[in-house]
């Protein structure tokens, strides 16, 4: 297998796996397609794994999704029980309910299928969220990644309504309950509300058709369209090669990291069986969605807890916090408080999603090609504001579960709502700020570091009784890390009139494009530049060569080369007690 | 037979005849008493003697807030302090008093439930002072309420009946697992799992705190008992899909999979991509 080999190589005897590989290719051809993409280079870091639980939580979804399907019956007509479960034998149901209850408790390993099902489920679009904010923080959806950035959007939309779809097809007590809120948001719609509704239901709520055209929907429509944009999203991923964090020897135009065979693919393959194994356990072990408790859907029924899943939680805290706001004219109601909640601020966070790389890129002016990552701290707005958006995102989250909340804790549910109502104008402007100034703060930490090294807490006491904390530079690996970022620029205002006296008629949007950009980057601590480095390499020689009391030198007089042997290391203190020298010195290891 | 007593009689001045003659006095007692008390305490339900003794123990644990003849208290604004007592039966008193919800520590929304103050023969003393004040519902009676009364052969069906009159009166507020659920203004309808069946009836009978009334002519004493039958049923099945998490619904699933789902897997993959593949492989001379 070497391929530095020095004469030429003679075929050996092809084993039986490389006979059939040959036969394959001869007509195939695809040793020439797969030449290339089997030596992929991937990057390494935990972040950029993020999405790959996404994707293998897919494959969870469609293994356990195709034995599903096998016992499920998608129909809303009525059958009475006899399975196994007691509780419920002998009572009318739908079709659904009963092959779900089947599933559950007369095919062998149904249960297992369903839970883990529904827990790949929860991960699949939990993994889809943490990946969108590695991407996000890391700055990896600049150009020209802006398009991938909005498939990722329209996959994390997609998978929240196929988990909507899915929720909602057991029939039992809590889907209904699901859909009937469903229903309430399609009729907020004002003048064709109903029309809409009717349409979707074939006639009055919960009518007998919503069932098996969800199951068309969560089966073949939606999944199809997963499976093509995830092939989009990963065909563009390989097009544009991955993105990587900057250090010595990763460039815009370069890839570091390790081949796809056999080592990436041995990675992300284990990684498969680990998405699996964390599945299997939740559903060997922790019960979800157990629908013999819920009861076959009947419109006369409620029960207290109904929520929907994590991911429609938010939807849910914004309806539960909104104000009863309704204005009637003509005869005709307009429900403010489940059209504003449930249908505009929903398409809003989905067009701000979507649409933020080309925000970002009108503030920032920045029209460059990013191959390398910036850190979270180095764009300190970006980052406080998706610090923001969590915050206000976790808010609703909890204003969706107020009722269990109040339970759990003994508080008071009117409070929560009346607390969440203030909260949500509050709180999320707070950490804004408070993350904003959060990175900036680093990023003078890192300066410092940059200028004046690192602290080694050692504190040294002068002969005058004065003490002082010794600093240490950095490594050349860390200094490259910390100073690899992109020059910055302020967008410049540009003048009012021409130079013939015209005024400018984009003068308007201009300003407030340079009032923005002074505020994305006004307060970032810039690049040290050539000169301070240099002035700070000099100042580190002076300090490590001072200390010299008895004829012990850390260094020879002006041979610091800015790679001393205590260069990024922790120190114990004694390598400038004066009394020892660094040679032959052991250094901590840790 | 003589013989028997010849020997006992040969014994009577034995040292230990005394101490076992007291030993089967004792018995005899005890035993006669046991057998007779149930139906004294039966019996006693209007008896004057558990009024007065219940108006004793009301005057010191309950007057302050009900008012010295159960009338109810209300305070300078009109409010009410303590509800009127009058006709709300004996069953509204074993509830309240038998679950420890009453006497309240200090004024809430609604009265916790705490250890029990009072024994059983208090309550039952209680009870018949209440239950003078006006008609009300009784305690009662072991075989309304308990599901071990529904012949064998028709308690799967009693079951399912009581599983569907469950999720159409009570679910809305006590969950589908009756694990209790909030109710405005930081009220709450509590869990009813490890509630003695007599008590769940007399709730529905008499309706404390915020819960209505559901009367024998709403909820026949039959259906009543099937919904204690599905309730018992419920509790004792086994957990089929592995830990309920509390049974509260999908709120905690969503915690789990966050916590449990997502948080072992970010670790998983912090731990893989730290382990870098070695450069030199075996064969291959560095």
């Amino acid at each position: 297998m070497s391929t530095h080999a020095k004469t030429a190589a003679k075929p050996a005897k092809p084993s039986r796996v490389g006979a059939v590989a040959n036969w394959v290719d001869e007509r195939a051809g695809i040793a020439t397609a797969a030449k290339k993409q089997v030596r992929k280079v991937f990057p390494d870091h935990w972040s950029f794994m993020l999405g790959e639980i996404a994707l293998w939580s897919f494959v969870v979804l469609l293994l356990t999704g195709v034995f599903l399907s096998l016992w499920f019956k998608p129909g809303m007509g009525e059958v009475i029980y006899d399975g196994s479960y007691e509780q419920l034998r002998g009572l009318h149901m739908s079709e659904a309910y009963a092959s779900t209850l089947e599933i559950s408790f007369d095919v062998r390993g149904g249960l297992l299928m369903r839970q883990m099902h529904h827990w790949a489920a929860m991960l699949f679009i939990a993994a889809m969220f943490v990946h969108l904010m590695r991407v996000f923080l890391t700055g990896a959806f600049r150009k020209p990644r802006e398009l991938n950035w909005m498939i990722g959007g329209v996959l994390l939309l997609l998978g929240i309504l196929e988990g909507f779809a899915g929720y909602s097809l057991p029939d039992d007590l809590l889907s209904g309950t699901g859909l009937r809120i469903a229903d309430g948001l399609v009729k907020a719609t004002p003048i064709v509300g109903t029309y809409m509704s009717f349409f979707m239901f074939g006639g009055e709520f919960p009518g007998d058709v919503i069932v098996p055209r969800l199951y068309i929907v969560h089966v073949l429509l939606i999944p199809g369209l997963l499976l093509a944009l995830i092939g989009a999203h990963m065909m563009l991923l390989v097009y544009q090669k991955h993105t990587q964090w900057p250090g010595p020897g990763k460039t815009e135009e370069n890839v570091v990291g390790y081949p796809m065979l056999p080592i990436y693919a041995a990675k992300a393959g284990g990684y498969f069986f680990i998405v699996f194994g964390v599945t299997a356990l939740l559903g060997g072990l922790v019960s979800i969605n157990p629908v013999w408790r819920y009861g076959p859907y009947n419109p006369a029924e409620v029960t207290a807890g109904s929520q929907p899943d994590w991911y429609m939680g938010v939807a849910e805290g914004l309806l539960r916090i909104f104000p009863g706001w309704e204005t009637e004219i003509f005869g005709v109601t307009i429900s403010w408080n489940v059209m504003l909640p449930g249908q505009i601020f929903p398409m809003l966070i989905l067009g701000g999603t979507l649409l933020y790389p080309f925000i970002e890129q009108w503030i920032t002016g920045d029209k460059r090609e990013h191959h390398l990552l910036q850190r979270p701290r180095n764009a300190p707005n970006r980052t406080a504001f998706l610090a923001a958006m969590m915050s206000l995102y976790g808010l609703l989250w909890a204003a969706g579960g107020n009722d269990i909340l109040a339970i759990l804790f003994n508080l008071n549910l009117n409070h929560i709502t009346y607390f969440m109502r203030v909260a949500v104008f509050v709180i999320p402007p707070i950490v804004f700020w408070l993350t904003r100034r959060w990175c900036i703060s680093l990023q003078r930490h890192d300066h410092e570091k940059l200028l004046h090294g690192y602290e080694t807490g050692v504190i040294m006491r002068s002969p005058e009784g004065a003490y002082s904390e010794r600093h240490l530079p950095i490594s050349e690996a860390e200094a490259y890390y910390i100073t690899a970022q992109e020059p910055e620029k302020v967008y410049e205002l540009p003048a009012e009139t021409d130079m013939n006296g015209v005024a400018n008629r984009k003068a308007r949007a201009m300003k407030l494009r340079a009032r923005m950009s002074k505020y994305w980057f006004g307060d970032n601590v810039p690049r040290p530049t050539r000169e301070e480095l240099e002035a700070a390499r000099l100042h580190a020689e002076h300090e490590l060569a001072q200390h010299d009391p008895d004829g012990h030198q850390h260094l020879p007089a002006g041979g610091y080369t800015g790679s001393h042997e205590l260069d990024g290391h922790p120190v114990d203190g004694h390598q400038f007690d004066g009394r020892h020298s660094v040679e032959g010195e052991e250094l901590r290891k840790h | 037979m003589r013989l028997l007593t010849a020997r006992l009689a040969a014994r009577r001045r034995s040292r230990l005849a005394g101490p076992i003659v007291l030993l089967l006095g004792l018995l005899l007692t005890g035993g006669a008493y046991a057998l007779l008390s149930p139906a004294q305490a039966e019996s006693t339900g209007s008896d004057t003697d558990d009024v007065a003794k219940g108006r004793e123990l009301f005057l010191v644990g309950c007057s302050s807030c009900h008012g010295k003849n159960g009338e109810g208290v209300v305070d300078k604004n009109g409010d009410n302090y303590g509800p009127s007592l009058v006709g709300v039966g004996a069953a509204a008193v074993d509830f309240q008093v038998g679950t420890g919800r009453m006497p309240m520590a200090n004024p809430s929304q609604q009265a916790p439930v705490k250890r029990v103050a009072y024994n059983d023969e208090e309550i039952s003393q209680l009870a018949a002072f209440v239950a003078s004040l006006g008609p009300g519902p009784a305690i009662p009676d072991a075989e309304k309420y308990d599901p071990e009364s529904i012949p064998e052969d028709e308690r799967q069906e009693a079951i399912v009946r009581g599983g569907e009159f469950f999720r159409t009166n009570c679910t809305a507020c006590h969950n589908f697992a009756a694990s209790g659920g909030a109710l405005p203004d930081g009220k709450y309808a509590p869990s009813l799992l490890g509630v003695e069946p007599r008590h769940v009836y007399e709730a529905m009978l008499t309706g404390p705190q915020q819960m209505p009334v559901f009367s024998d002519d709403v909820l026949e004493p039959e259906q009543k008992r099937d919904i204690i039958a599905y309730l018992q049923s419920i509790e004792e099945q086994p957990k089929y899909g592995g830990t309920t998490l509390g049974s509260y619904g999908p709120v905690a699933e969503g915690m789990v999979a966050w916590i449990g789902g997502i948080g072992v897997l970010v670790g998983f993959a912090v731990w893989i991509a730290s382990h870098t593949a070695r450069s030199s492989r075996k064969g291959t001379k560095a």
